[in-house]
């Protein structure tokens, strides 16, 4: 459950880090990539090497889509159903791995914002990401 | 026996000599209590547990944060062995104070935050991977005991 005050601290992070969507997104998948290679086997059509254009434009994409589900966190189904489809019948990702890239882009966001992510923010954020991870994989089954 | 190349080795030495034990086991272990409440459940004689900034504030926690910290330097100094030197440990856990062995994790992921917020850039793709495996061997270890 997010509260107002969470949901507000929310959508200002990700306004702030749209951007440099590009920077967030690829430093998220490439710690992904290092700590849980496995992740890797998604991506075996593209370059993902550190500073490549797939990573750059590919970890772009993600955090645009964050930042978007951020601004109305209440209306995440309707924000999300476009992806919840890609997801589902296209990309097939296994739901365990999104906790896996949430867990990164919260080391990513402790990195660039240092003392500003507050444990609050760290919470606020957490709930986030799982919400966000959960109606993504709504339509799965 | 856990295989460690010579950067994963030279990078935990690194991150444990830079970080302050008496700032970090505290900011770990509050921001689990405060990120993951439901870990409280362990620590119902701490007192004030309120709320974010009783938890930050509580003297307990900061006193307990400092405990987990320096155990984990048993691990920093037994890279090659942490299994045998967390059998006891993982026996109290388990026995005696009845953790809920998921819980190292949520811990682990605290403390790879706080890190991560004090190191900034320094904490690049290959250090935030050799310090989880470490701590991915250190859980393993505690959870070991348990039946």
């Amino acid at each position: 459950m997010l509260s107002k005050k969470e949901k507000k601290l929310i959508r200002e992070i990700w306004e702030r880090l749209s951007p440099v969507a590009e920077d967030i997104g690829a430093d998220a998948l490439l710690r992904m990539f290092a700590s849980f290679p496995g992740t890797k086997t998604y991506f075996s059509h593209l370059d993902i090497s550190r500073g490549s254009a797939h990573l750059s434009s590919h970890g772009k994409k993600i955090v645009l889509a964050i930042a978007e589900g951020a601004k109305d966190i209440s209306q995440l189904t309707v924000t999300l159903a476009p992806l919840q489809t890609l997801h589902a019948y296209q990309l097939r990702i296994d739901p365990t791995n999104f906790k896996l890239l949430s867990h990164c882009m919260l080391v990513t966001l402790a990195c660039y914002l240092g003392e500003g992510f507050t444990p609050e923010a760290h919470a606020a954020m957490d709930k986030f990401l799982s919400a966000f991870a959960a109606v993504l994989a709504e339509k799965y089954r | 026996m856990v295989e460690w190349t010579d950067f994963e080795r030279a990078t935990i030495q690194d991150i444990f000599s830079r970080i302050d034990y008496d700032v970090v086991g505290p900011a770990a272990l509050s921001r689990c209590l405060i990120v993951y409440p439901w870990t409280q459940r362990y620590f119902g004689s701490f007192g004030n547990l309120y709320n974010a900034a009783a938890i930050s504030s509580n003297p307990k926690v900061a006193a307990h944060g400092k405990v987990v910290l320096s155990g984990l330097e048993k691990a920093v100094k037994n890279m090659d062995d942490i299994k045998q030197t967390y059998a006891d440990l993982s026996v109290l856990h388990s026995e005696k104070l009845h953790v809920d062995p998921d819980n190292f994790k949520l811990l682990a992921d605290c403390l790879t935050i706080v890190v991560a917020a004090q190191m900034g850039a320094d904490f690049n793709c290959d250090v935030q991977a050799a310090f989880q495996k470490f701590l991915a061997v250190v859980v393993s270890s505690l959870r070991r005991q348990y039946h």
